[in-house]
């Protein structure tokens, strides 16, 4: 197109890749090095120790505390949020009046941020100016949940044994409309043809959406399951907004991303807590290859 | 829909008249059956995701006397008053500024950085042009975690930690993968006739990306904008490492700072206007760009 076609590429290309190579690049790399230091950051020396720190972390009982956590919130929080969201989107086209209306409600909590829904539910779950916990006297829910061992109605955020199920609900709270839209586009993708041939050879409603809708979303629940489960392994934002540091429900509640802040931000060990990270992230790796190839079909071209 | 499947099923009422109506009348009320229950649980989820802003949005009215007699009583008299308190004592206004001040400018270079980086990815070629762009694409995979510690200590060195320069610069470029991504695709898509004939009419390659490519790529750049935007918004770890002075807090570092101070001092009302300020404003917005909010947001997640 020019005759030095350089001369256009260059400027172009320059600020984005500068930004990007010293911003984001530099630091992945960087990491990947301070995990085999001992390094605590006031000097510039950085004692190498191989892998002396990814030693120390296995045998470091908080960080099995804290990866626990991850797994039981992977093991729930993706099954129950995707299962609601396209129970949800198939409910609502199911061609009913206002799903206009719910279509932009359950889309509501996506919008607003992390740490406002975190504040908010905090305060739900409050035990004396929270809601939920005189919902549930009303409710006549005590008897209930003493036959679960409680003592009565559960302090939710203060208890060991319901901080993480609270934070877990709100975070399926949080996430259902998204999914829901997500799978809304795709299914209105889906040509029409399809459900009326289906009609033809006598599929009901539940035929329709097991042998049309649910194949031609494959696509997009792999999509889901890949997100899904790799904000089950982060969690930092709800779990750092929701927790107070340090409180009787600290540990229960920590995960990987809290606990490798905490060792970096506040016990200043940044070779220890970058060991951590590298693993964090090699997990969520594995983690996103596996989903795809678990859940990897032939997928229906239309 | 129960019409209909009965019409293309094409089964044929068997006896007479008298048994049509009667299988008629049977399928509507399945029909109704049916529909009671999708709005029985569509109802359901409805009230379970707006109930807990309703009782904030109530909450913030109240005095914190009132909040501590009972969850579910409305105020008695609406209490601007903790608004105001919100706004300054709170400094929830000193936030939000904070805050405009860095997106808008991380924003702006966001879209014009990406927009020339995919310009020249889509419509240039060049030894080394995938290996860009998928270097791009490759910093999608890493969890912003890992690079914490040395962005710490890099901006540190830079003498960029704890200001707004410099989370500006770090916005940018965390927001660089996916923009660039999204714009280089989106520029590939556009007609070759109209770039060729600028350029015969003599355009130089700035005057050419300003004036015709930018504005033929308005959508996407609007989709980015938007994408960007509550990413940026509602951004929380990179604030909370990277400027530790409380006069220079973005909103949502703001807010969970003051959540956890509140409970101490007790303002509990003020501490309800302040979710309330935060959270209304991107609800309002929400409610008029609905469609391309939903859009914006899920486009990360669907395939290109």
């Amino acid at each position: 197109m020019y005759k030095n076609k350089y001369r256009v590429i260059v400027p172009f290309l320059a600020p984005a890749v500068i930004l990007y190579l010293v911003f984001v690049i530099y630091p992945y790399a960087r990491s990947m090095y301070n995990s085999l230091t001992s390094w605590k950051g006031v000097s510039s020396h950085q004692p190498f120790v191989g892998l002396y720190n990814y030693g120390r972390m296995i045998q470091d009982e908080l960080f099995w505390n804290a990866l626990s956590h991850n797994l039981q919130y992977l093991l729930f929080i993706p099954l129950i949020t995707i299962s609601l969201s396209l129970f949800l989107a198939f409910m609502i086209t199911q061609r009913i009046r206002g799903n206009r209306f719910f279509r932009v409600t359950f889309f509501f909590p996506q919008v607003v941020s992390v740490i406002s829904i975190g504040v908010l539910w905090s305060y739900i779950f409050h035990p004396t100016i929270g809601v939920l916990t005189s919902l549930a006297s009303m409710l006549g829910l005590e008897p209930f949940f003493q036959l679960l061992g409680f003592e009565g109605i559960p302090v939710w955020m203060g208890d060991p044994r319901t901080v993480r199920i609270s934070i877990g609900g709100v975070v399926i709270w949080q996430a259902v409309g998204f999914y829901m839209v997500l799978f809304l586009a795709a299914m209105e993708a889906i040509p029409q043809t399809f459900y009326e041939a289906a009609i033809l050879d006598g599929a009901n409603r539940w035929h329709q959406f097991r042998h049309v809708t649910l194949p031609l979303l494959w696509d997009t629940m792999q999509t889901a399951l890949v997100f899904a489960a790799l904000g089950a392994f982060d969690m930092f934002a709800i779990t750092k907004v929701m927790v107070v540091s340090g409180s009787s429900t600290g540990r229960p509640a920590d995960v990987l991303a809290t606990y490798l802040y905490e060792q970096a931000f506040e016990a200043s060990r940044f070779g220890y807590a970058t060991a951590i990270a590298v693993s964090l992230f090699l997990m969520m790796l594995a983690l996103s290859v596996f989903t795809m190839r678990v859940t990897r079909r032939e997928t229906v071209e239309y | 829909m129960v019409d209909k499947q009965i019409a293309l099923s094409g089964e044929k009422p068997a006896g007479g008249r008298g048994y049509a109506r009667t299988r008629r009348k049977i399928e509507d009320i399945v029909g109704m059956f049916w529909r009671g229950i999708i709005y029985l649980f569509l109802g359901f989820w409805s009230i379970i995701v707006i109930f807990p802003m309703v009782w904030v949005i109530g909450s913030s009215f109240k005095t914190t006397g009132e909040i501590f007699m009972s969850p579910w009583l409305p105020p008695a008299q609406l209490m601007w008053d903790n608004f105001a308190r919100a706004w300054t004592k709170a400094f929830i206004g000193q936030y939000l500024f904070n805050t405009l001040v860095v997106i808008i400018p991380a924003i702006f270079f966001t879209l014009l950085f990406s927009a020339m980086a995919g310009y020249v990815l889509a419509r240039f070629q060049f030894p080394g042009n995938r290996f860009i762009f998928y270097a791009f694409l490759g910093g999608m995979l890493f969890p912003v975690m890992l690079a914490l510690v040395p962005l710490f200590f890099l901006l540190d060195s830079m003498h960029i930690l704890d200001s707004h320069f410099g989370l500006i610069l770090v916005y940018i470029a965390y927001s660089l993968p996916f923009t660039v991504f999204f714009l280089t695709g989106f520029l590939k898509t556009l007609p070759n006739e109209l770039l060729e004939a600028a350029i015969i009419d003599g355009a130089g390659p700035f005057q050419l990306f300003f004036m015709i490519v930018i504005p033929l790529a308005k959508n996407g750049l609007v989709s980015m904008a938007i994408f960007n935007f509550l990413g940026q918004w509602n951004q929380y770890i990179l604030p909370l490492v990277l400027l530790t002075d409380s006069n220079k807090y973005v909103l949502s570092q703001g807010l969970a700072f003051l959540s956890q101070q509140q409970r101490y001092q007790n303002d509990w009302a003020g501490l309800f206007a302040a979710i309330v300020i935060v959270m209304v404003p991107t609800l309002v917005v929400y409610v008029l760009f609905q469609n391309q909010i939903q859009r914006g947001l899920t486009v990360g997640a669907l395939k290109g």
